[in-house]
């Protein structure tokens, strides 16, 4: 058996906007038109376009791969050819082992059926068999916390509700390859973190996964590897961290810079002013930023800004609104600019970026990921660094 | 197709008892539905045969009783099957478009869940026909095979409305006059003899092929006729076969047309 678990190759797909003749009265100018001009599959026709241009990627058996992009990127696209929802207008898609798919939480729910036999039509739609379903029950009831409205129909559950039993049904079919699609985002916090352990678990276990979310931070926590969709391609895939880090900066590019002040050098050091690349949580720091503008600027704001690998912004301040301080440059003229500020960050690799800017003209400069530093800490969770004095 | 079909046959099985259970939840009715249909049509098909033996001086009949209670189930089956069959695609397009399994499955299943309430009609019509006094034959052993060709036809038929449905929408709306009115050409109120050198035409709707075949074996204790039943046979076969063949074609483009 081969360690290819899905094989995405060189897929395009067409789709079509607009109606669709869905009469039989529109039948007949239909077929007139098919029969009077020569169909290719390559080509596009009126109203045709390419929801996905050539896109292939392979995942190995027990890996997880993310799926990450924009709203109409292409994602569930992708999600619908890997189930066979869809077929692709050119190229192949191959999957290798029995695949389960979760794109909708209860799927095939009937409102007047209870949540009992919704479970076991569930569990039928989603490829298990009756005995598995019958043993399984018992762990299912309990996972989804319903076990007194299990005899309910299930028009009567609030949406939560009803999310957690179609979750509970979906995250015990075990199949070897494993589709979900933002189905995570149901349910409450304790619910969430109950979805993520089970998918972890299930990872743990060797079951491929393709996860497609919005949610960034929880594919990185899941897939070591991940592909960014933008316009129906790939537009960049390798670790996640990575990728979820192009993703942000896409959009942060969108402002560009015009570049009339250099950033010649930057530096980062500990608050006696020795080079340090290493902190302690709590402790201060100074980036020293050495600036030339090639011409005359006046008032213009500087502004700085700390990043996590994933390209999430934490934290991004200005001299304006945090001082009131401006800066002004003669043509020509070098000036370094120290910013003193505390570490309030837990443990972890931190990006630090610079601007300098005015709010008429734009950016004079724009500096992403100048600087990389690490947070040491005896404390691993959570978001920030609280100093706390115990009395 | 066949075996991926057998691999699903649990979630048929399923489709099938969910429509027959919700059919019978929450409903004043229960399982009254599954008679009430073939109930009116009894009526209906009495109504109209004391008319006819009216208008022609004879006696109402117990065989005439008999004939029209017998055909009037799998007449309900038959419409009621199609029925289901014809939306099961456009009903259930939010399992076509987010999950993937056979979309025979669908239409099938409305075969099914209309097999079971034919089963309960024909538990409900017993005592009729042995009132009727139509007793038993050796000929009855020709039912099991009539009633096959039935759900072959039924299915294949109903196959081919899904598929058909899901690109045009009006299919459901012609399907609903068809069924209608097709009570008045197939053989379920009259027989087909009673039109003496025409009745081949009625026979050639291969539904009324079957029902007569029925009447034979069951009421009047005699072969069915050959040449008519394979008449029918070749339709249930060939149709089936033509069914499944464009329904697999057409089922790479369900999900983006339904």
């Amino acid at each position: 058996m081969s360690d290819i678990a899905i094989d995405f190759d060189h897929v395009w797909k067409k789709f079509k906007k607009g109606e669709i003749y869905d009469s039989l009265r529109d039948l007949v100018p239909a077929l007139g038109a098919i029969l009077f001009s020569a169909r290719r599959n390559g080509e596009l026709q009126k109203q045709e376009f390419w929801a996905l241009q050539d896109v292939s990627f392979l995942v190995k058996r027990g890996e997880a791969l993310g799926i990450i992009g924009a709203n109409g990127a292409g994602k569930s696209t992708v999600l619908k050819l890997l189930c066979g929802i869809l077929k692709p207008t050119k190229g192949t898609v191959n999957i290798h082992g029995r695949l389960s798919a979760l794109i909708e939480v209860g799927a095939g729910f009937h409102p007047d059926l209870t949540g009992r036999e919704n479970a076991y039509l569930s569990g039928a739609i989603l490829g298990m068999k009756r005995i598995e379903i019958d043993k399984k029950l018992d762990e299912i009831i309990a996972f989804s916390g319903l076990e007194d409205f299990i005899d309910t129909p299930v028009k009567r559950y609030s949406s939560g509700m009803y999310a957690r039993l179609g979750f509970s049904v979906a995250a015990h079919v075990e199949p070897e390859v494993l589709l979900v699609d933002e189905v995570l985002s149901v349910g409450d916090f304790p619910f969430q973190q109950k979805c993520i352990q089970r998918m972890k678990q299930t990872l743990s276990q060797g079951t491929t996964v393709v996860f497609i979310s919005h949610n960034i931070p929880s594919v990185i926590d899941l897939c070591p590897r991940a592909i960014l969709l933008g316009g129906g391609q790939i537009q960049k895939s390798g670790q996640s961290t990575e990728v979820s880090r192009f993703y942000y900066r896409a959009f942060s590019e969108t402002h560009r810079a015009s570049s009339s002040v250099l950033l010649e050098q930057s530096e980062l050091f500990s608050a006696d002013g020795v080079p340090r690349s290493v902190f302690h949580a709590g402790e201060w720091a100074r980036i020293q930023l050495t600036l030339r503008s090639k011409e005359a600027a006046r008032d213009l704001i500087a502004g700085f800004f700390i990043k996590r690998p994933d390209g999430l912004l934490l934290f991004d301040t200005n001299s304006e609104r945090n001082g009131g301080i401006h800066y002004s440059f003669a043509a020509g003229e070098s000036r370094v600019i120290d910013i003193d500020f505390r570490l309030n960050l837990p443990e972890g690799t931190y990006l630090l970026g610079a601007n300098l800017w005015k709010s008429e003209d734009g950016f004079y400069m724009y500096q992403d990921e100048m600087l990389e530093f690490q947070v040491v800490a005896s404390m691993l969770q959570g978001y920030v660094f609280v100093d706390t004095r115990w009395r | 197709m066949l075996a991926e079909l057998f691999e699903h046959r649990q979630l048929l099985y399923m489709l099938a008892w969910r429509d027959v259970k919700i059919r019978y939840k929450q409903s004043a009715m229960g399982f009254l539905w599954a008679i009430l249909m073939p109930a009116l049509i009894i009526a209906a098909g009495v109504l109209v045969r004391y008319a006819f033996s009216a208008g022609s001086g004879r006696r109402f009949a117990l065989s005439d009783l008999a004939a029209v209670t017998l055909k009037s189930v799998p007449w309900a089956f038959f419409v009621g099957a199609i029925r289901f069959a014809t939306s099961s695609l456009t009903g259930n397009s939010n399992l076509v478009t987010k999950i993937y399994f056979p979309r025979e499955v669908f239409p099938l299943s409305a075969v099914l869940a209309a097999l079971f309430d034919f089963a309960v009609a024909s538990v409900a019509i017993l005592p009729v026909l042995i009132a009727a006094n139509v007793g038993v034959s050796l000929e009855l052993l020709w039912l099991p095979l009539i009633l096959l060709l039935l759900v072959l036809l039924t299915t294949g038929a109903g196959m081919l409305l899904a598929c058909a449905n899901v690109f045009f929408r009006d299919v459901k709306y012609l399907v609903e006059v068809f069924l209608t009115f097709g009570i008045l050409f197939t053989p379920v109120f009259y027989e087909a003899r009673m039109f003496g050198k025409w009745a081949p035409v009625l026979l050639l709707n291969p539904v009324g092929a079957i029902l007569e075949a029925m009447n034979n074996v069951v009421v009047l204790h005699k072969p069915p006729e050959i040449l008519w039943l394979t008449y029918a046979a070749c339709w249930s076969l060939g149709g089936l076969l033509v069914a499944a063949r464009i329904f697999d074609r057409a089922e790479a483009s369900f999900a983006e047309v339904v």
